[in-house]
């Protein structure tokens, strides 16, 4: 366990091993997302209450979910950071915050304009649209606290701190719609009983939600990858990489 | 197959734009998470390199003018 855990704060090790995951997850997620997307676009049925503008869903539902998936990365890389100091949880941290600002930005924006044909606008100050929004600004706002500081090493502990005190949003956006009345339907999904939608509608859902978890992984580690690259372009293994690929290698 | 034509499918029954909007946002933001990263790994492999190979010239000039 700790072996493990002192080679995935190795950066040559980490460069190494992402760029074998890489190699096929790559693949993987765009054939998924394609699949899912044709599927949930073309191939569903039609709801018999919103019609076609439920197709959204496949975009929506897994944007949002990662969106909060990767709140929790970024912030369990910032504790990390923060305790042990850990080069690679600050560069996952660094790199998780831009990719879960786009995820929520497409989320919000999903469902902004799924509202219009369903609830008669794009925008409701309502529980769970606002508490989305908070974690918009949550995430933009890590990134710009790590970038504030001329020393790097002070950002990122700043920017840990408030990933950190974040995370109090997350239970809020989880249960906004059981807490407050709101126009936002209930969880499509859930652990403990099964899913309120038919299967044939449900199956590319949750083959869009792997797919989206899988694209959040491939873009998290290309980012890692060139964050790694950026830090250590000094050192010996970078040149020895550099030099023995060429620059237009990997 | 839900649609009957490709017309059908771009209609959807009026939802259209606003189906065919969102994955197009979706198509977006999928190829820039995909995308921006490796164009900056090579701009980053590509600064390093002349970094280093700046460096040992320098050093090798030094080298040979001493």
């Amino acid at each position: 366990m700790w072996s493990f855990f002192h080679k995935l704060g190795s950066p040559p090790w980490m460069y190494r091993i992402s760029g074998t995951i890489l190699t096929w997850l790559l693949p993987v997620t765009i054939v998924l997302l394609a699949w899912g997307a044709i599927w949930g676009l073309l191939y569903a049925p039609e709801d018999f209450r919103q019609g076609n503008s439920y197709r959204i869903i496949y975009i929506h539902v897994p944007a949002s979910a990662i969106s909060l998936a990767g709140y929790y990365v970024m912030a369990i890389a910032g504790a990390t950071s923060l305790i042990w100091k850990m080069k690679m949880a600050d560069i996952a941290m660094r790199c998780a915050a831009p990719i879960g600002a786009a995820f929520t930005f497409l989320g919000l924006l999903s469902g902004a304009i799924w509202g219009k044909p369903t609830w008669g606008t794009y925008w409701v100050w309502d529980a769970r649209v606002t508490s989305m929004l908070v974690l918009f600004f949550l995430y933009v706002g890590v990134l710009a606290l790590y970038e504030a500081w001329d020393d790097e090493a002070l950002g990122a502990k700043a920017a840990a701190v408030l990933s950190l005190v974040g995370t109090v949003n997350i239970p809020i956006i989880y249960k906004s719609v059981d807490w407050w009345f709101s126009l936002h339907q209930p969880a499509t999904i859930k652990f403990t009983e099964a899913p309120s939608m038919h299967m044939d509608m449900f199956q590319p859902l949750l083959l869009m939600i792997v797919a989206f978890y899988c694209l959040f992984t491939c873009s998290l580690l290309l980012s890692m990858r060139s964050e790694i690259l950026r830090r250590e372009s000094t050192t010996g293994w970078v040149r020895k990489l550099l030099l023995g690929e060429g620059a237009g290698a990997v | 197959m839900q649609f009957d034509s490709f017309a059908d499918a771009l209609e959807m029954a009026g939802h259209g734009p606003y189906v065919w909007s969102v994955y197009a946002v979706a198509l977006l933001v999928i190829v820039g998470l995909l995308v921006i990263p490796q164009v900056r790994k090579q701009r980053i492999m590509r600064d390093t390199l002349g970094q280093i190979k700046r460096r040992e010239r320098e050093e090798a000039e030094r080298a040979s003018g001493t």
